[in-house]
């Protein structure tokens, strides 16, 4: 009985280690390298009663092979000027990046005029894939919300 | 041994064909209809946008005293023309200005001569230039230069704008992009897709 509460821990240790290893060399695939931002139906009507209706925050951040697409998407009944962009109603607006780095945008619907988009580079195997992951994870961690 | 192997190599050559048959640029869903253009081109002749269905039309905003952008994604759009090979011919590049009190046609065509002769500018009234950044929902603003009552800049999209063959606003490149992608996109577009 005592051998086998002995195996516990270090089952317990070998699958943490798998989890880790797995986390940190398994490569990364996703459904789908969108980032969407949508514009609700409504929002015209709210800003033109005076409401704030901040929709783009002013920095996005992206990660290559991972979400690389900003996806821009009016379900609004107007033409937004969404980003850099003039969107029409029912209209998308996907735009994808191959190149890590810092890409301002000019943007009217924030007060400095500016968005900015940050890719940054795919995680590479190892130590900077499983902080990624573990990022990640504790981004959707329900307590979050 | 065989089979699979060659389910994986089929299956990855589909991948890059995908891949391939995507635009670099930015695009729309569903892509509308370009708005219509109708000016006095910059070398007299009457311009009309839709009289360029069959080609791709490349749409740049800026102005011939822009220090950094409009000169850069000009030189690249020559580059592109010219890498293009035979499909040179199936895009025309329009240069439409956001400066039209300084820009009159005379200095535009000197310009844009500069570049690539085949590139068509639009000028004219403050009016007319301000109607056709609407229709794209472009904005330009005049900005003072420090210490100058007559000098200023213009802050404008620096976006270059995809017209397909049918004349639907298809994609958006932004600034900075190399010529390669622009040619792969006109490409793809010439071609229908």
């Amino acid at each position: 009985m005592k051998r086998r509460l002995a195996v516990i821990p270090l089952l317990l240790a070998a699958a943490v280690t798998g989890a880790l290893a797995w986390a940190a060399y398994a490569p990364i695939g996703t459904a789908s390298h969108d980032a969407l931002f949508e514009i609700p139906k409504g929002t015209w009507a709210r800003r033109m009663a005076g409401e704030k209706a901040e929709i783009l925050p002013d920095t996005i951040t992206l990660v290559l092979g991972v979400n690389d697409v900003l996806l821009l998407r009016n379900s609004d009944t107007v033409p937004q000027v969404f980003g850099p962009v003039l969107i029409m109603p029912g209209q998308d607006f996907r735009l994808p990046f191959e190149q890590a780095g810092e890409h301002p945008f000019a943007c009217t619907a924030h007060a400095s005029g500016q968005m900015t988009v940050v890719v940054k580079p795919t995680p590479s195997a190892g130590w900077q894939r499983l902080q990624w992951r573990l990022q990640t994870l504790l981004a959707r961690a329900p307590w979050r919300n | 041994m065989i089979r699979p192997f060659m389910l994986a190599l089929s299956l990855a050559l589909a991948g890059f064909a995908q891949a391939a048959d995507k635009l670099k640029s930015g695009t729309f869903d569903p892509p509308r209809m370009a708005p219509q253009i109708v000016q006095k081109a910059a070398d007299g002749k009457d311009f009309a946008l839709d009289q360029f269905r069959g080609k791709v039309v490349v749409l740049e905003f800026g102005y011939t005293s822009c220090a950094d952008v409009c000169p850069v994604s000009l030189a690249l759009l020559k580059q592109a023309r010219e890498r293009l090979g035979p499909l040179a011919d199936r895009l025309q590049v329009v240069f439409v200005t956001v400066d039209p009190q300084r820009d009159t046609a005379p200095k535009l065509k000197a310009y844009l001569e500069q570049f690539d002769k085949s590139f068509i500018g639009l000028t004219g009234t403050g009016e007319q230039m301000a109607a056709i950044r609407k229709a794209y929902g472009i904005s330009a603003t005049k900005k003072m230069v420090d210490g100058s009552k007559t000098e200023y800049t213009m802050g404008h999209s620096s976006y270059l704008y995809f017209i397909d063959p049918q004349g639907k606003l298809r994609a958006l490149m932004p600034f900075g992009r190399p010529a390669d992608d622009i040619v792969h996109d006109v490409a793809l577009l010439a071609q229908g897709k």
